[in-house]
């Protein structure tokens, strides 16, 4: 029966071909809008360590107080830390794994003089920031506690600096010049670029386009040798001291922080924590107002960070508006279509066929055009993955990837979408009165 | 012409689904339309902001030092490195800078006319150079002069220094000065030493495009500082008219011959303005032309809804034309029925989509940075909706009128 209405649908829709080719172009194009800008938005809003996004937190201290808000017109507290508070919660080790770390941007000389020096990127962090990531190593590991307590002169390399300095070997135990002073390879990474680039958001706004970090150093070892924050620095009042360490000595922030709790349990100890931290420093008579500090998990910090652009937002809901007129679109033209053949429904009426039998008849011929706009909208959503990054920013657009579930979803989302469209015009359909049409015939 | 309304409308009432739909697809159309065109025409704006800056002579050089050196050192490698650039004889003149317009992001501080006011006045971009700064980026002093030699200051790396002259634009003296006679008053920038206001310049852009900053737009400040960073700075280079590219060949190896300690990156450390406009506009131009292919794509399929339903109803109503006909009436009776159905229909659409459109702006400003949409964009729309379906009508309506009155004494 369903091949008898494959083939009704196929001579009907070749009876009105411009009808039939217009409406594959509407779903065509309204489904590859949509999947193009759903493939950015999925892109940007994944999570990008779901297995323990929900162990993983981001405190917050409220240091400047409520007048710096009302200035700068925020109404969250200040999303980094000062180096101060940071060594102070580094030092209590309440949680489970933590890490403070800032962005260092160094440059490193090679051993082969012939070389230019090189600047690269990274993170001033401490030994806990490998496992609580789980950054994936190829060689070596990262450093111990001690090698923090002791400010050691060793470094993580990337895999792409690593392959730059020594060629493709392991490079554990040689020696690298960063800045000018010798500094022993610990381990390296295996690739590993997580967007959004979590553990410091503040600094990337979530994405960074090419290529990973290429060092990570001892935090204590870089405060040590002076190696300056590369990151944003932002300061309620111009600091006192000058130079790194009038930096450090000021309540400016610059720092991320994160810290690992596994249970609901260790959260609340650690809320406990912070606010009895900020208790302390305010009868400390470091601050006048009341103490408040915020704990939010990784996804509530990736929102309250606004990681994924609005601009992203504001494309997928436009694109979805215009699915939704190609929607209407084919609605109207379907009901015209089907009630051209009011004729031909009365007489299969007439010959005993059930309203069913029509309902099928017709739905088979909307998810024939369904289809047809999907296979069209798969070819135009390829094109647009391509493109995109013709329009969005290149380190936003470089992350949306064609794969086989956007793929299936594509023609899933079609074909869906067009039978939905053409639930009315088949009521209407087999609602025809057989009577009445054999009678004006 | 005798146009009867009620006929037609009587006729509606027995396509009320199909005359639904195309409003409902119109109403939509309308309302995704003219936010599509209001964030397209705020974009826009933004891209053809004038910088201030001679676009077409001005790059910049990323230059970042190789070895960790001391504030000191690092200023007498800067002056040497300023002393060669002016002397390349495709080079008109060059500043070292702590950052430039259109730069992307950057450093702000806020203003205040006190020392212990606590909410500040405004907010102004920070741009530090020498007494070349102005002539290097061919910004125009309106009024008042430049710095001199002996002002400028050596700033190392996070070193709190307030200068006692500043240059500012002339969207942040009338913010601060709304009565004019800006020159020789001061303020405070975060700091407890006041800056004199020596000099205006119009225009010069912030170094941030970032939506927050609408706000402030146009407002910045220049202290007379040489930025002796130890991490690196930016060298500012204007050459000469029509030199450009020579400038930035030579600028790079001019440095290189004076310390091998430096590293200026091969792909993106020598920048000219073009590609600078270019990547701080990056994610403006691509709403601006997404938003474009969108509004293009709908208006072309609500078009072609409106032809295909329209030819629906015409081979339909062939009998009833021809007996129209038949009865007297003339082709352009026939043309006037479909093209005023097709205008009730519209109408009731762009009412409905008015509504819409001013809803999900509302509904959009609240959830997103966006502003307030006025209501020309509604108008506009309006028309624009109105006149694509007159025009997408207007085949299937000729073709009604050519129905011959000899239809009716056919049976179908």
């Amino acid at each position: 029966m369903f091949a008898y209405y494959l083939d009704l649908a196929l001579r009907s829709l070749k009876r009105s071909p411009g009808l039939t080719l217009l409406m594959v172009l509407a779903i065509g194009f309204g489904v590859a809008a949509s999947m193009t800008t759903w493939s950015v938005f999925r892109a940007v809003s994944g999570d990008p360590i779901p297995w323990k996004s929900s162990r993983l937190f981001v405190p917050q201290l409220d240091i400047w107080g409520p007048d710096s808000r009302k200035k700068g017109g925020y109404t969250d507290i200040s999303d980094a830390f000062d180096y101060t508070d940071a060594v102070a919660l580094m030092r209590d080790h309440r949680g489970k794994l933590q890490s403070a770390m800032y962005q260092v941007s160094p440059s490193v000389v090679p051993a082969d003089a012939a070389k230019h020096p090189i600047n690269v990127t990274g993170h001033a962090v401490f030994s806990e920031f490998f496992p609580m990531v789980e950054a994936p190593f190829k060689y070596g590991s990262g450093w111990s506690a001690q090698d923090d307590t002791n400010r050691s002169h060793v470094v993580v390399l990337s895999d792409k600096l690593n392959q730059k300095l020594f060629g493709d070997i392991n490079s554990v135990g040689k020696s690298v010049n960063i800045e000018g002073k010798d500094y022993r390879v610990a381990g390296v990474l295996d690739r590993w670029n997580p967007q959004p680039r979590y553990y410091d958001v503040v600094n990337t706004g979530g994405f960074v386009g090419d290529g990973a970090e290429d060092v990570f150093l001892p935090f204590n070892t870089a405060i040590d040798v002076g190696m300056p924050n590369d990151g944003n620095t932002n300061c309620n009042e111009i600091p006192k001291g000058s130079g790194f360490v009038g930096l450090q000595q000021s309540s400016c922030v610059w720092i991320s922080y994160m810290v690992e709790l596994d249970s609901s349990a260790d959260v609340d100890s650690y809320k406990n924590y912070l606010d009895g931290y900020m208790r302390q420093q305010q009868q400390a008579g470091r601050f006048n107002w009341p103490p408040k500090y915020e704990l939010r998990d990784l996804p509530a910090w990736l929102n309250s960070q606004h990681v994924v652009p609005d601009d992203t937002k504001v494309s997928l809901l436009v694109a979805l508006g215009l699915l939704i007129v190609c929607l209407v679109n084919t609605a109207g033209l379907l009901l015209a279509k089907f009630l051209r053949r009011s004729g031909e429904i009365g007489v299969r009426r007439a010959l005993g066929a059930p309203r069913g039998a029509v309902y099928a008849q017709f739905l088979t011929e909307a998810g024939m055009v369904g289809a047809a706009g999907g296979v069209l909208g798969l070819l135009l959503t390829g094109a647009g993955v391509a493109c995109v990054g013709w329009v969005l920013p290149k380190d936003i657009a470089a992350l949306a990837k064609l794969d086989v579930s956007l793929l299936a979803m594509t023609l899933l989302v079609a074909v869906i979408a067009t039978v939905l469209a053409g639930l009315y015009p088949t009521w209407r359909a087999s609602r025809v009165q057989p009577a009445w049409q054999l009678k004006s015939n | 012409m005798n146009i009867q309304i009620r006929p037609i409308l009587v006729a509606l009432r027995r396509h009320k689904a199909g005359t639904l739909l195309i409003a409902l697809q119109i109403a939509l159309t309308l309302a995704i339309v003219c936010n599509a065109l209001f964030i397209i025409r705020q974009r826009l704006a933004n891209l053809s902001e004038p910088s201030g800056v001679d676009e077409s002579s001005v790059f910049v050089i990323r230059n970042q030092w190789a070895a960790d050196w001391p504030t000191a050192q690092v200023d007498t490698q800067v002056k040497a490195d300023m002393l060669a650039l002016r002397q390349l004889p495709a080079v008109r003149d060059a500043t070292p800078a702590s950052g430039y317009p259109l730069k992307g992001g950057g450093w702000d501080n806020y203003i205040s006319m006190t020392p212990d006011q606590t909410k500040p006045t405004t907010d102004a971009a920070v741009y530090t150079g020498d007494e070349h700064f102005i002539d290097t980026l061919g910004a125009k002093l309106i009024v008042g002069r430049n710095f001199r030699p002996e002002e400028v200051m050596v700033m190392g790396t996070q070193q709190a220094i307030t200068p006692p002259v500043v240059i500012v634009t002339k969207a942040l003296a009338d913010k601060l000065f709304p009565g004019g006679n800006a020159l020789g008053k001061s303020f405070y920038a975060m700091g407890t030493t006041p800056s004199t206001i020596i000099g205006i310049v119009d225009p010069l852009q912030r170094q941030g495009v970032d939506r927050w900053a609408n706000a402030y737009a146009g407002q910045a400040l220049i202290w007379p500082i040489r930025a002796a960073f130890s991490g690196g700075l930016f060298y500012v280079v204007r050459a000469k008219p029509g030199q450009l590219a020579e400038a930035m060949r030579e600028a790079p190896k001019a440095l290189i011959a004076q310390s091998h300690m430096r590293i200026i990156d091969p792909k993106d450390g020598v920048l000219d303005y073009a590609t600078i406009r270019h990547m701080v506009y990056d994610s403006d131009r691509g709403m601006a032309i997404l938003m474009g292919i969108i509004c293009v794509v709908l208006l072309a399929i609500t078009a072609a809804g409106i032809v295909g339903l329209t030819s629906f109803w015409v081979g339909q109503r062939r009998r009833q034309i021809g007996v129209r006909r038949a009865l007297g009436a003339k082709k352009r009776d026939i043309l006037a029925y479909f093209l005023t159905e097709n205008f009730l229909i519209s109408t009731a659409g762009v009412a409905l989509g008015a509504v819409l459109a001013i809803a999900f702006n509302l509904w959009t400003k609240t959830r997103f940075e966006m502003s307030q949409m006025s209501m020309t964009y509604v108008g506009v729309g309006v028309i624009v909706l109105l006149l694509l379906g007159q025009g997408a009508v207007l085949a299937p309506a000729l073709r009604a009128s050519r129905v011959s009155p000899v239809e009716a004494t056919r049976s179908v």
